[in-house]
């Protein structure tokens, strides 16, 4: 639980759960349960409506018109991105690079920063409960580089200590990546710590925040991390919109990523300027209504209060494990003592895919498969889980639906 | 759509209890299929007496669906010829992917699999075994996958 939890009666889930129109509909004849937010979440009005009056009223191309349309689209998307800033409390608008998601914010890091700078040798150290897109990215460039990639290992409940970390940096780690949270299993890393091992050792820090933001308040200027990925569809917002948060120096130093409109000055064809931060990584028409979404979903999570959602995930996750251990076969994966509201699990005699399908069929939606973490599953020896994740719609109730659901699977299969 | 459809009585037995389940040593040729996407691993080995499949193992880890599929097609294509087993995979095939397609008489117990056609995202669950075997019977020893 979080230190100082609001009492229970201001966070007022049903009205919250009301502003998500998807969440009204029924599947295979059930009401919906949706427990896949970690996969993406669903959208509350206010950000459909955002979306809806960008297209509707305002949609032009952004930085390249003097017409009203295009003064109006720039300023939805230069708002967007001061509203990012001021949410993360990142140093400046500069640093603040809109990507398609955490994908290709890691990416843009992998290519720009750490490409050029890597010699054979060199080492990216990542953690054992990294995404594939916190993986594969820096697999790519030490195969370009000559570089080593390695993993920090974790313990059964999927904690990675500190100590393990500082004795996998040495001095040719160059960059490590590691998850604010982990997708598969849940579990908090501290991230403020890890950078700092980092830079004791010269090596620069990027953090793949995609399952911290919508869940608890991350504050950059405290992480003291290089740089900060995550994207708007886990946090309320749209698909294809996400954002890389980097120091400017380090930025300033780094080249181009791609190349394009909107990220120069001048073009001759013998010589190009390239355009200032942030606009030199953001080539090509940018995803607006992409950005205008974000904008609207940070407004939203603002007006509920984050510390508000933090408390009110970490209770239903404190029930939702209590009930979950009580199921006869049940096991759950991943028991860090500091877990965001995710909740990996298996169950005896029932294969995930089997489990997801019977709970499907009821109308609750969960995540089974490998999580894009194919490594976790490996540590732990599951060719897959079932994950239940949660949400500041999420509710009790919904809860007590996977818990029934479940008790339908082992029928099925008694 | 009713689960009972998806998970027949013949198919949760087969999941349990899976038939000719182990590997052939030696054998003629052997195969590995691999779904991605839920993680379900099966490894034929076989042995041919010419155009004839004379006997078969599989084994693997996977789902309730692609293990009884894969013990079904085990017990219904041993002893059986290239010919026959090339008709039964079309016939089987058709069952899971047509939703209007008419359930064959002589599938006999992989009738059973029809269930799975109104589950589209399983229907890959099924079949690996099949394209598992056609692989190992074209003595290709590369890894199949479904996707």
């Amino acid at each position: 639980m979080s230190a100082n939890p609001k009492p229970a009666g201001a966070y007022d889930v049903e009205r919250v759960w009301r502003d998500f129109p998807i969440l009204a509909r029924q599947v295979h004849g059930k009401p919906l349960v949706f427990l896949d937010s970690a996969a993406s979440s669903q959208r509350p009005a206010s950000v459909i409506a955002a979306v809806d009056a960008y297209e509707k009223l305002h949609h032009a191309n952004v930085h390249r018109g003097v017409h009203q349309l295009s003064q109006e689209a720039t300023a939805m998307f230069e708002h967007a991105r001061e509203r990012v800033r001021t949410f993360v409390n990142a140093a400046s608008t500069r640093g603040v690079i809109f990507t398609r998601g955490t994908t290709e914010s890691i990416n843009l890091v992998a290519q720009s920063y750490a490409r050029p700078r890597l010699k054979p040798g060199d080492e990216i150290l990542l953690t054992a409960l990294e995404h594939h897109a916190n993986i594969v990215p820096w697999q790519l460039v030490a195969e370009q580089t000559g570089a080593l990639v390695k993993a920090v290992p974790m313990d059964r409940r999927g904690v990675v200590e500190l100590e393990a970390v500082a004795a996998n940096i040495n001095e040719r780690t160059r960059i490590v990546a590691c998850a604010h949270v982990s997708n598969a299993l849940g579990t908090v890393l501290p991230v403020r710590e890890i950078a700092r091992l980092a830079h004791a050792r010269g090596a620069v820090v990027l953090v793949d925040g995609a399952q911290a933001v919508p869940h608890q308040r991350v504050d950059l200027a405290k992480l003291e991390c290089d740089f900060y990925a995550f994207s708007a569809h886990k946090m309320y917002g749209p698909t294809g919109i996400g954002v890389l948060v980097g120091r400017e120096k380090l930025l300033e130093a780094m080249p181009p990523w791609q190349g394009g409109g909107d990220m120069i000055l001048t073009v001759s064809f013998t010589k190009t300027t390239f355009n200032e931060l942030p606009f030199k990584f953001e080539a090509g028409t940018p995803n607006i209504s992409g950005a205008v979404g974000m904008a609207a979903a940070i407004d939203y999570i603002d007006a509920l209060g984050i510390d508000n959602i933090h408390a009110h995930e970490q209770r239903l996750l404190e029930v939702a494990t209590a009930k979950l251990t009580r199921v006869p076969g049940l096991s759950i994966i991943g028991t860090a003592p500091d877990k965001a509201a995710v909740i990996s699990f298996t169950l005896d005699g029932i294969h995930p895919h089997d489990l997801g399908t019977i709970l499907d069929a009821e109308g609750v939606a969960v995540r089974t498969g490998h999580h894009c973490a194919m490594p976790v599953m490996e540590f732990f020896n599951v060719p897959a889980t079932a994950r239940a994740s949660f949400a500041c719609y999420s509710r009790d109730s919904d809860i007590d639906a996977l818990i029934r659901a479940l008790a339908k699977a082992r029928e099925v299969f008694s | 759509m009713d689960l009972k459809d998806l998970y027949r009585e013949v198919i949760l037995d087969h999941n349990k209890n899976p038939r000719l389940f182990g590997r052939l040593e030696p054998a003629d040729s052997a195969a590995d299929g691999h779904n991605p996407l839920c993680g379900d691993q099966l490894h034929i080995t076989v042995r041919v007496d010419g155009e004839r499949l004379a006997d078969l193992r599989f084994e693997g880890k996977g789902c309730a669906i692609s293990v009884a599929s894969a013990s079904m097609m085990c017990e219904a294509v041993k002893g059986k010829q290239r010919q026959e087993i090339a008709h039964l995979f079309n016939e089987v095939h058709e069952v899971l992917t047509r939703h209007d397609a008419p359930v064959p008489e002589d599938l006999g117990k992989l009738a059973a699999l029809s269930g799975v056609r109104e589950f589209p995202v399983r229907v890959k669950c099924a079949s690996l075994c099949w394209h598992t075997l056609n692989a190992a019977l074209e003595r290709s020893a590369a890894t199949v996958k479904t996707e």
